[in-house]
């Protein structure tokens, strides 16, 4: 039986609990055996990304305390806070020294939801039903720091009832990036207005994507503007029965 | 414009964009990304040309003194000058110097980003000296006296009818928005000014070292009249520009015009090795040419951020880029602009100066995945982020300290896990208070500046309970 740890990555914890829960209940049903690992905050990537080097390293730090008790997988629902551990922890750690051999060893066997159900478990139907138009946004970490281009697709394919309209520009940032939406937010506006305007055009009900913050973003505009069309989770999605 | 910033507020500027710019940059750039993507897709072997030509460039990197010093020997037996310029202000006096020698009073000028960066027209002006843009674009900027917002399409800012609107001011004529008659307008107006300008300047994309040759890349035929019409061309480039051989030519050459506009070859591709050397041969009397520092030797000492030097200009970073799109050119304060502008000018003209640039991306990495050098750009943003933000070797930390003390708190907290429980719990309570039916739609500072734009999700962080009560059972 598979193991895993379950990485729930900070906005999960804040905002998500609903997608959080599906994930462990999908997982089990599955065979997963799943653990969960109370001392994890965030990846520290907020802090990578805008140049607080020490801290991100001080914050992965307690990652690598949280998920180095267990030698199980560590999934999380994040693109980009699996590829945060997957590729920058260990830069973050002199090559050579005890941390930064932990740190490689842990990001080898972290990976992303949708990755891990397709590339590891070999799984692409998860028995879902979904009677609705679906576009999908591309987020840029999942999509290019972690070479993801088929594998939500894939789940997607296989959903019961699930007609897939293609989005224009799926795989151009929505704005979020974190910090950004706060720093700029005028530019951050602008570029989720683009991607709104793109998935209104796509005819769908549903927006799908792989990310928690891209969510947010796309969720509170499609929000903002009285929109009906539902942001979801990829997670949620293949939740639907 | 072209006058060296002092301080690039990019938030600032971002502000209150005009709404004409994006809307027309998103026009010219979408046509040029899917001309790019064409091309790219004829070419099987265009992932392998990329790491070539990015190994070459690495390699010139590595061993620029000796490319340069090959290229001024070289250029040097054709008869031709060469000048060391480690300012902007030398490599204005420079062409200054050679132009008062020859009396110039009218110069005309291709495209070259190295006399912007230098803020060579002004100069010239001062001295008394027209200096006339030839390139249609960089004319109708100058025109309208501004700078560049694209690094290719100089006035991809303006639409035809904006374009119209300037020469009828500043030519007083009547031009009508129809981009063909407004080019025979320009057409007519140069012609006129090739036969009579005393100099041509010009930049170069490359400077090939193996025989000291100059090599443009264009398409209106301009660059051609600047530097064969007159009898004295001066050329200033950035000593990046700087390529081994003939070869190695090849194989940017494939890459580029691909790239920039979609085009398998530009129009015009001309080599130009010193002066003509017989009456009767094309060219000038005299050829010049200004090797431009300005600060490139030391950038060249940070091995993350030297990689800005395998640039080859062709603007395909921001073609692509959300960022520049939504913002265009003038955001990023510079004559160079979009991602490649945002790791340039903050190395060139250093952080305190360009600290918001680094930031100016969401780090979404389509820049890295179109350049045709391979120039690991969001790398190089972290990086600059983090001479921004912590300071390193080459600048000291420019981060406004209230900034920096949230960044060292929040960092404290999530690495001792109990207190992000801890503050996980008092959260949503306090949150709820702004909270209507599942959603925020306006948050105390800072998350106002997330909610000014879209409402926040409720804080719910209900999975650490549900976990443990149903792991209890
Ligand atoms: S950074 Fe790369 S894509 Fe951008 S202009 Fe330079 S060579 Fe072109």
């Amino acid at each position: 039986m598979p193991k895993a740890q379950l990485f729930i990555t900070c906005l999960g914890d804040q905002f998500y609990t609903k997608t959080l829960q599906n994930m462990t209940v999908l997982l089990e049903r599955l065979g997963v055996e799943l653990t969960f690992p109370h001392e994890q905050t965030c990846c520290g990537q907020p802090h990578f990304n805008n140049g607080f080097e020490s801290q991100a390293r001080e914050v992965a730090r307690n990652f690598l305390r949280a998920f180095g008790r267990s030698d199980a997988s560590i999934i999380g629902p994040s693109g980009s806070c699996v590829s945060m551990v997957k590729h920058h922890y260990p830069e973050l750690f002199p090559a050579g020294t005890p941390e930064h051999a932990l740190a490689a060893e842990i990001a080898s066997r972290t990976f992303e939801f949708t990755e891990y159900l397709v590339n590891v478990l070999k799984v692409t139907d998860v028995g879902a039903v979904y009677p609705h138009k679906v576009t999908y946004h591309a987020s840029c970490h999942y999509l290019r720091e972690l070479g993801l281009k088929t594998e939500a697709k894939t789940l997607l394919n296989a959903v019961k009832g699930l007609e897939f309209v293609p989005l224009n520009e799926e795989e151009t940032c929505c704005g979020f990036g974190g910090a950004f939406t706060v720093t700029y937010p005028e530019v951050s506006r602008s570029m989720m207005e683009n991607k709104l305007k793109n998935i209104l055009a796509s005819g769908a009900d549903t927006v799908v994507m792989c990310e928690p913050g891209c969510l947010m973003n796309v969720a509170g505009g499609l929000h903002k503007t009285g929109s009906n069309i539902r942001a979801m989770h990829i997670i949620d999605l293949l939740s639907s029965k | 414009m072209s006058e060296t910033p002092t301080y690039i507020g990019f938030e600032a500027y971002t502000g209150h964009i005009p709404p004409s710019i994006p809307s027309a940059v998103q026009q010219a750039t979408a046509r040029f990304a899917v001309g790019r993507a064409a091309r790219v897709s004829e070419l099987p072997q265009f992932e392998q040309l990329r790491q070539i030509a990015s190994d070459i460039r690495l390699h010139t990197i590595e061993n620029m003194d000796t490319y340069l010093l090959r290229f001024e020997e070289k250029v040097t037996a054709a008869g031709g000058h060469v000048h060391w310029a480690a300012t902007a202000e030398d490599a204005r006096q420079i062409v200054l110097q050679i132009a008062r020698e020859h009396n110039v009073k009218l110069a005309v000028k291709s495209k070259s980003m190295a006399t912007e960066e230098i803020g060579l027209n002004h100069a010239l002006e001062t001295a008394g000296i027209e200096a006339l843009e030839t390139d249609l674009g960089e004319y109708i900027i100058q025109l309208a006296g501004t700078g560049p917002s694209h690094i290719i399409v100089p006035a991809i800012h303006l639409k035809k009818e904006e374009i119209a609107a300037i020469f009828s001011e500043k030519l007083g004529i009547d031009a009508p928005a129809d981009p063909i008659e407004l080019t025979r307008i320009a057409r007519e107006i140069l012609r006129e000014k090739f036969l009579n300008a005393e100099m041509g300047v010009s930049g170069a994309n490359f400077l090939i070292a193996e025989t000291g040759t100059l090599v443009m890349v264009t398409n209106e035929g301009n660059g051609r009249m600047c530097t064969t019409m007159p009898d004295l061309h001066v050329a200033v480039v950035g000593i990046d520009k700087i390529i081994p051989d003939w070869e190695s030519l090849t194989v940017f050459l494939k890459l580029l015009a691909r790239s920039a506009t979609g085009q398998k070859l530009s129009t015009y591709t001309q080599f130009i090795t010193g002066p003509r050397r017989a009456e009767g041969e094309f060219g000038p009397k005299e050829f010049h040419i200004v090797l431009l520092d300005n600060g490139r030797s030391d950038v060249l000492k940070d091995p993350i951020g030297r990689e800005v030097f395998k640039c080859i200009r062709c603007g395909a970073c921001a073609n692509v880029c959300p960022v520049y799109k939504n913002v265009g050119g003038f955001a990023y304060g510079w004559f160079i602009s979009g991602p490649i502008g945002a790791i340039f000018a903050p190395q060139m003209l250093g952080t305190p100066t360009a600290r918001e640039l680094p930031y100016a991306s969401t780090l979404c990495g389509a820049c890295a995945d179109v350049c045709p050098v391979k120039i690991p750009i969001p790398t190089i943003l972290r990086h600059l982020r983090r001479r921004v933000a912590e300071g390193d070797q080459i600048a000291a930390s420019t981060m406004p300290a209230p900034i920096a003390a949230a960044a060292k708190l929040s960092a404290l907290a999530l690495a001792q896990n109990w207190i992000y429980r801890f503050g996980a719990r008092i959260l949503p309570p306090v949150m709820a208070l702004f909270t209507r039916d599942s959603w925020i739609s306006s948050a105390p500072y800072p998350l106002n500046r997330w909610t000014k734009s879209r409402p926040l999700l409720a804080f719910t962080a209900g999975f650490r309970s549900w976990w443990k009560n149903r792991n209890a059972k």
